[in-house]
């Protein structure tokens, strides 16, 4: 019975998960319209720092790793593990978010605000979006540490971290097409 | 403080024209109706626990096609509304409507017929048959099924809530193209009341395209492979295909517009290097999928009607299939004729127009397959069968009209005319709508146990064709003259006697609609001559019709095995030569609770949607909240199944033969 849904969950969750990249889809294209469309303000080539990107990517990979772990050692039945791996997860996911939180604020500050120009719009809406579905992912994650503790690594637990897990796979596939068509082709282009 | 909780209300924005007044009032007069009823006849309790939370695909599909006639019904008092401003406003007579009232009106028209009628009608039937005809219990994801249905109830809601609340509707065309739907040129909130409807009623729609796909796949009956589903699960399959291609594209492109409008942003303004173009070619990713959506689910049902009624199996069930997954990928390749006209190119513009003539290889396979399926049938002239061959005859004009509009040397003279106009209403009126005419009256005695009247069915028909005829043959010619859509005035007094005819059309057509109502009271009126509780009133052949009429609420009581395609028809043959049925013994099988959970969540997402629509942050930000802590608390419910046990499922097995054999 548990696998037969399993099975239905996945699929779902799989089918859904295309439906939101998709989503990201339409917000890469209207980038890749507007990029140009700088309005005489600033281009991407003079805005982003990369060794400051290089860094956030390197934390959202390598917490993409130990959600992996943690899904092995769920597994396992290794309550302990799973906990301590999700909460580097969170952690890792929160100083990414905190990062590109300060990009922005400091955009902000520096007067690139997102209705100077067609450009700094495209971009803000998809980093932004990415961001909101890490903030998501978060939330997800300290709610799925909780149910963990209270009820232990049931069926139904180890069902909710594969799928929680699926998606963070899926955001850092995103990341790494907005590290390299925004921020690479921003600056080499 | 006032506007941190009203936002942009005011005292001034509430009520004050006719019409608003008098919608505030209908609809207050409707609900204190309903409220009475159920309070005199003690159901408020019985609604809640039988229906409004029920998690059960027939019961969930009823509740849709309630809603969708209600809606149904709202579009067409936009249209004939149209219709009259149309035919008197000419020369030094401006009609009685004022210009920007006229265009709110096209705008609601439009949206309401295609989001809120045909969608609601096509979910419905599908949350009805598609179970059955699979031989499944339920939908994959019970939970996302009601839960997308009250999605859809609160777009409903949404879009007919500024009669209520206040401010006007988008004056825009039902896509609110930008950059008109900027907030430069449409100030007020009716655009933002079209964004939060559509957005909170197209997730309804993902979520139920999602889960239509998922059971398909993986809920079907064993020995029920793909090549032997009936070809109305196969279409939408097809269309929930697209659904969840689609809607996502709907969904970002309207998020984009949202946030030029609310954070003044500029992803489609006329400066800062906006693009309006960009959103045009978004809306149309969309947009013309959504065309096959609606159809494709009606070439599926009828197939089964004209298999049905001819006793003979379809023809060319392979290329059938093939052929609308053929329209399913072609149909994501053609957006770009909606806008020829834009200056894309010749060669990019001959690349699309050529892709949308050749749809018509594809849908000319299904119309040959279905014409030789009655080809030396028996056949037997019912009413649903009437439906398929007028829609043989509309489509089959709309179609070559449609052809002829995707060429783009002649699209640049009859683009935006009543020319189009006049097409597309042909295919979604004589190709999706009557198609669901044809499937209500197919499957009413599955749900109901009765059959309706055929008699008033045919007559109702007979309405409904030469009504339609007239009213739209005159606005192919129109579109000729030079007839733009959406004209609220004309001054060449020569179309007026075209638009007249065009009204008298419509007449026509709103008598085929009485007959239509008054269908369904004489039928619930005789309903013990047309009884059938046998299950297989019309003699058919899938498997919906194994079980009895109306079906239980577990639908079979032990899933059937599938040893072909027309899996019943072989059930019968199977019968008659080895009519001792085999010892049936049940055993336990999960089904899920109901759950209030879905009603609760789109409660807090019409709260959000409206406080948006108002900039009321501060509410809008109590519907997030709300919409979360019901997302978490349903999470943490694991037991949202129960089980039925085989003795359960034994004593209800012989309470229902005793009432169908009483």
């Amino acid at each position: 019975m548990h696998e037969e849904k399993n099975e239905k969950t996945f699929l779902g969750f799989w089918i859904y998960l295309m439906t939101d990249l998709l989503m990201f889809a339409g917000l890469f294209a209207a980038f890749i319209v507007l990029r140009n469309n700088t309005f005489g303000g600033v281009g991407g080539s003079q805005i982003f720092n990369m060794p400051f990107v290089l860094v956030e990517t390197l934390f959202l990979l390598t917490s993409s790793f130990t959600c992996g772990v943690a899904l092995l050692l769920a597994h396992e039945k290794k309550l302990k593990g799973v906990i301590a791996m999700l909460c580097t997860t969170f952690l890792l996911g929160a100083g990414f978010l905190g990062m590109e939180l300060y990009e922005f604020s400091h955009l902000f500050s520096e007067g690139h605000t997102y209705q100077k120009s067609a450009f700094l719009s495209s971009y803000f809406a998809l980093v932004g979006t990415h961001g909101l579905h890490i903030t998501a992912g978060l939330l997800w994650m300290l709610i799925l540490i909780i149910f963990i503790l209270k009820k232990g690594l049931t069926q139904g637990g180890i069902r909710k971290i594969t799928l929680m897990s699926l998606f963070w796979h899926f955001l850092d596939i995103v990341w790494i097409f907005i590290f390299t068509i925004v921020y690479l082709m921003g600056v080499a282009l | 403080m006032w506007n941190l909780l009203f936002g942009k209300l005011t005292w001034n924005s509430l009520p004050h024209v006719w019409y608003t007044i008098g919608g505030t009032l209908t609809l207050m007069l409707m609900g204190a109706v309903a409220a009475a009823v159920l309070t005199y006849t003690k159901r408020w309790k019985w609604l809640w626990n039988e229906w409004l939370t029920s998690t059960d695909p027939k019961r969930i599909g009823i509740m849709y096609i309630i809603v969708a006639l209600l809606m149904l019904f709202r579009g067409a008092l936009d249209a004939i509304m149209i219709w009259m401003q149309q035919a008197l406003s000419v020369g030094s007579s401006t009609g009685y409507l004022s210009a920007d009232h006229f265009q709110q009106i096209f705008t609601a028209h439009g949206d309401i017929m295609v989001f809120f009628a045909t969608m609601g009608l096509l979910v419905g039937l599908m949350n009805l048959v598609v179970p059955l005809q699979i031989g499944a219990r339920d939908l994959a994801f019970p939970f996302l099924n009601t839960l997308g249905f009250w999605l859809y109830v609160a777009g409903a809601i949404l879009i007919n809530m500024f009669f209520v609340f206040g401010g006007d509707f988008a004056a825009t065309g039902w896509l609110a193209q930008a950059p008109l739907s900027e907030l430069q040129f449409s100030p007020g909130v009716g655009v933002d009341y079209w964004i939060w409807s559509l957005q909170v009623s197209g997730l309804g729609s993902l979520l139920a395209g999602l889960n239509f796909l998922v059971t398909i796949l993986k809920m079907r009956a064993p020995g029920m492979t793909l090549m032997r589903m009936p070809l109305f699960v196969w279409t939408t399959l097809c269309s929930s295909i697209l659904v969840v291609t689609v809607f996502p594209i709907l969904a970002i492109t309207i998020a984009m517009l949202t946030l030029d409008r609310y954070l003044g942003m500029h992803f489609f303004t006329t400066t800062n290097g906006g693009n309006p173009m960009m959103y045009i070619n978004l809306i149309w990713m969309w947009g013309h999928p959504e065309v096959y959506i609606l159809v494709l689910p009606s070439f599926g049902i009828f197939s089964e009607v004209v298999s049905t009624f001819s006793h003979k199996k379809l023809a060319g069930y392979t290329s059938q299939v093939l052929a609308a997954i053929f329209v399913t990928i072609l149909s994501l390749m053609v957006w770009l004729h909606h806008f020829f006209t834009m200056g894309a190119g010749a060669d990019v513009n001959a690349i699309f127009g050529i892709s949308t003539m050749i749809i018509a290889i594809p849908t000319g396979v299904q119309i040959f397959n279905w014409l030789s399926t009655m080809y030396r049938g028996r056949i037997v002239l019912s009413s649903s069968l009437y439906w398929f061959l007028g829609f043989v005859a509309t489509f089959t004009f709309g179609g070559i009209a449609g052809v002829l509009l995707a060429s783009p040397t002649a699209d640049y003279q009859l683009h935006n005319s009543l020319f189009l106009v006049a097409h597309f209403h042909t295919m979604i009126v004589g190709g999706a709508l009557f198609g669901l005419f044809a499937g209500i009256t197919y499957w009413f005695p599955k749900f109901m146990g009765f059959k309706l009247n055929e008699k008033l069915g045919k007559t109702a028909f007979w309405f409904w064709l030469t009504g339609f005829f007239l009213a739209f043959i005159p606005l192919y010619i129109l579109g000729y003259m030079g007839a733009t859509r959406r004209l609220d005035h004309y001054t060449n007094p020569a179309w007026q006697p075209l638009f007249i005819i065009s009204v008298l059309g419509f007449m026509v057509i709103l008598a085929g609609v009485t007959t239509q109502i008054l269908q369904i009271i004489i039928s619930i009126k005789n309903r013990k001559q047309n009884m059938d509780l046998s299950g297989d009133p019309w003699d058919a052949r899938n498997l919906e019709w194994a079980t009895s009429s109306p079906p239980p609420f577990y639908n079979y009581a032990v899933i059937p095995e599938v040893h072909g395609r027309d899996a019943f028809w072989e059930m019968k043959k199977e019968m008659k030569e080895n009519p001792q049925p085999a010892n049936v013994e049940y055993k336990d099988f999960e089904l899920p609770k109901n759950t209030p959970f879905g009603i609760y969540l789109a409660g807090f997402a019409l709260l959000f949607g409206f406080a948006m629509v108002w900039h009321m942050f501060l509410i809008a930000g109590i519907g997030f909240v709300g919409m979360m802590v019901c997302l978490i608390i349903r999470a943490f419910d694991e037991e949202t199944e129960y089980i039925l046990t085989a003795q359960e499922i034994a004593k209800l097995e012989q309470e229902r033969k005793d009432h169908i054999y009483a």
